[in-house]
């Protein structure tokens, strides 16, 4: 078979492929997409009022104290070896003793791997209720009531253990404040 | 115990699966009567065939496969290459427009070859046209020309003819890796994963921050990279990023749909040469290699850091998510590298040396259960020398599946295991010898020959993980792993294809008492001990230089 026919051929294969897996299964796929999973589909989307707030999946950096933090992120790739990992984890150390936590969970002080995880454990959500109830004037056992609302675990197959959504508990957290009170909460301190 | 228990169970389900899907994949490249498939494929396939002007009928040589697939390889990474290069920035809302000429021929090359090493960021560099017109595109294409390659290969050693490639593409396509996508994509999909071409979307955070939700047709775009060994993120956090890998059980999945396919090839393999007790033999000879490397980086893990002890207690969590944990993220590392897919849901480069060290002896083994198709052929070349080596110590002719195995063969086999050493540690060589700043090292010591080491090391066994903080988008390694990428794949699927054929050609002998049995576990323990030898040897040296100096750094 000459050259020519051969390209031929693989062009046309070519074309008949892209079809084929572009097209034809990425179209049904779109609109079953729609009809079994509207939600999920288009990112899992937190709203308040009309306005997106962000997504149940996705992690949001919080610097407030009248937050909860979220895991660290922004240096993944800090080989075990690196002494700028223990550099890193010393300075974070300090920084959760300094706000009065002694001994800091793990996740508190390690960077996440997306850099956009949405959970802290259970322990490092319980380290800060004390700041939060402070800095918001609530009482401590309403904040503790707060966190198996926003607990997500092996038994939901969500994750291999207890772990507490931090941006739906920090919504849940600001509700809180503007039904208790009748004025808005202040607008949070900035980085 | 729990992390332990799922591992067990995600590796349980595997072996349990592999023989169904082993049937199916046996009657698919066979050409097998499968009523219910036949009915409404047949026509499909025969007129698509017929489109393209193909009889569908078998080649008459290594070569009559091969430039088919060459010429179809060479086509679809052309277009791949031009959407990448000519991505018009009104066509996508963040206005991407067309990749730098390195990183858009690494992009496709890499693609193209199965392995998905990305020195991009895809969600800043690559609109919804790119991401499944070259991404998805090529993702499918490569997993079932893979799959083409691996069962030409067995026919070659189970005596058939070689068959037709396209033929082979398209059945791989319709029969295999569409329908098991589009099951797996609607699982995820309920679980959580994106499927919109709805842009992504800006938002405020409580803070007032501004954050990117990188939405987009996830679902598909991940079910093709874990079950094609494809490993390529929609993001560049890959299946550490919630919108590819939301929850526990979506891990758990995605960890049995990176092993399913090599797996069950193996189990084909023991169908098509009649003896399933060869297969088994060769499926727990692989597992037990992937056991004992998931074991070395779950417990490495779950022990956590020493460096760290003065600030806290527990598993290794740097770089890593905690719907996952140490554990799971541990035996994910092993079987990512293991299979040739290059998913991570965790930064391998922040894991312990141990974790780093079982990665990379299976970059360098390629059989750890093995690529999309090109494992079960790997591992046959490795037979093929324990078979010779042990002719040679009992002094019998050698024979493997009823024919002789004589000098040609074992040229090819050498040939073929000589390649990816070849194309590891020369361009590594090269870098380091470049300097630091050459070759983009983050971290220091020990771990930063391992990050020059791995990347070439990944980019020739096709596979696409990294040990990520490697500055790699560079013009140097864009083009030095592109070469490693196409010459540790074609290279030896050329060779591969030449062996088979060649070894399908000599004459089928009948056994008699004088011929060594290879479905034995004697055999089967030789063939382990020629395995590991090969492949700690070649590559004990720079074995010795990263992960083990580095562990040794770590627990002194």
């Amino acid at each position: 078979m000459s050259i020519a026919a051969q390209l031929l051929r693989g062009l046309r294969l070519t074309l008949l492929l892209w079809f084929l897996t572009v097209v034809v299964i990425t179209l049904p796929m779109l609109g079953l997409a729609r009809l079994v999973a509207p939600d999920a589909a288009t990112g899992s989307l937190l709203r308040s009022g009309d306005r997106v707030v962000g997504a149940r999946l996705i992690g949001q950096g919080f610097s407030s104290a009248r937050y909860l933090q979220s895991r660290p992120a922004g240096a993944p790739n800090l080989a075990a070896s690196n002494p700028e990992l223990t550099t890193r984890v010393a300075a974070a150390a300090s920084r959760w003793q300094s706000a009065g936590v002694a001994q800091p969970a793990a996740d508190l002080l390690l960077d996440s791997g997306s850099g956009v995880d949405p959970h802290i454990s259970l322990a490092a959500a319980r380290q800060q209720l004390p700041r939060l109830a402070r800095e918001r004037q609530l009482p401590l056992a309403e904040l503790e009531r707060l966190i198996p609302q926003h607990e997500e675990g092996p038994l939901g197959v969500q994750a291999i253990e207890p772990v507490v959504n931090v941006l739906t508990f920090n919504l849940a957290l600001d509700q809180l404040a503007s039904s208790s009170t009748t004025q808005s909460p202040p607008a949070p301190a900035r980085p | 115990m729990l992390p332990w228990l799922l591992a067990a169970i995600t590796l349980a389900a595997v072996a349990l699966t592999a023989p169904s899907l082993g049937r199916h994949l046996f009657e698919v490249f066979d050409g097998r009567p499968q009523p219910a498939w036949d009915r409404w494929l047949n026509p499909i396939e025969d007129g698509l065939l017929r489109w393209i002007g193909d009889n569908g009928r078998s080649a008459d040589s290594a070569m009559a496969y091969l430039m088919p697939l060459l010429i179809s390889n060479t086509l679809f990474g052309a277009l791949a290459l031009t959407l990448l290069l000519l991505q018009p920035p009104w066509l996508n809302p963040l206005g991407l427009g067309g990749l730098r000429w390195d990183l858009a021929l690494h992009t496709t090359i890499s693609f193209l070859t199965n392995t998905d090493q990305q020195h991009l960021v895809p969600e800043q560099s690559l609109g919804n046209l790119a991401q499944l017109g070259a991404m998805q595109f090529l993702m499918f294409v490569s997993a079932a020309t893979g799959l083409a390659v691996g069962f030409a290969v067995i026919r070659g050693f189970s005596g058939r003819p070689i068959g037709s490639f396209h033929r082979d593409l398209l059945r791989a396509l319709t029969r295999v890796l569409i329908p098991a996508s589009l099951l797996l994509a609607l699982f995820l999909l309920v679980c959580g994963v994106p499927m919109t071409l709805a842009p992504p979307l800006q938002i405020t955070t409580l803070e007032g921050g501004q954050q990117l939700l990188p939405r987009g047709p996830i679902a598909l775009f991940e079910a093709i990279k874990q079950l094609g060994e494809n490993g390529g993120g929609f993001m560049s956090a890959n299946s550490a990023h919630p919108y590819e890998n939301p929850t526990l059980l979506t891990n758990l999945v995605s960890t049995w749909a990176m092993l399913i396919i090599p797996a069950a090839t193996i189990d084909a393999f023991g169908r098509f040469v009649g003896n399933r007790r060869q297969s088994n033999l060769l499926l727990a000879l692989v597992f037990a290699l992937l056991l004992i490397g998931a074991v070395v980086a779950m417990k490495a893990e779950q022990a956590g850091n020493p460096m760290l002890d003065r600030w806290l207690s527990g598993g290794n969590l740097q770089g890593k998510e905690l719907r996952f944990g140490p554990v799971l993220s541990g035996l994910w590392a092993v079987v990512t590298t293991g299979t040739m897919t290059g998913a991570v849901n965790g930064s391998i480069d922040a894991a312990m040396p141990l974790t780093i060290l079982t990665a990379l002896f299976n970059l360098f083994l390629q059989v750890v259960v093995g690529g999309q198709g090109t494992g079960i052929a790997y591992l046959l070349v490795f037979v093929l020398l324990a078979v010779f080596l042990t002719g040679l110590m009992v002094g019998r002719t050698p024979e493997f599946l009823g024919r002789k195995v004589e000098k040609p063969q074992v040229v090819w086999a050498s040939l073929i295991l000589l390649i990816h050493p070849l194309f590891v540690l020369i361009p590594a060589a090269l870098t380091l010898a470049g300097g630091a700043s050459l070759a983009g090292i983050s971290n220091p010591g020990s771990h930063g020959i391992s990050q020059v080491v791995y990347e070439y090391a990944s980019a020739a066994a096709n596979n696409g993980s990294g040990l990520e903080g490697l500055a790699d988008s560079t013009r140097w390694w864009n083009l030095t792993t592109s070469a490693s990428l196409l010459g540790g794949r074609f290279l030896p699927i050329a060779a591969l294809l030449a062996l088979a054929e060649g070894f399908r050609r000599k004459p089928a002998l009948e056994p008699s008492p004088g011929t060594l049995r290879t479905d034995t576990g004697l055999f089967t323990a030789v063939t382990a001990v020629v395995l590991v030898i090969l492949g700690a040897l070649t590559f004990f040296p720079v074995l010795a230089l990263g992960p083990i100096a580095e562990a040794l750094t770590l627990a002194s």
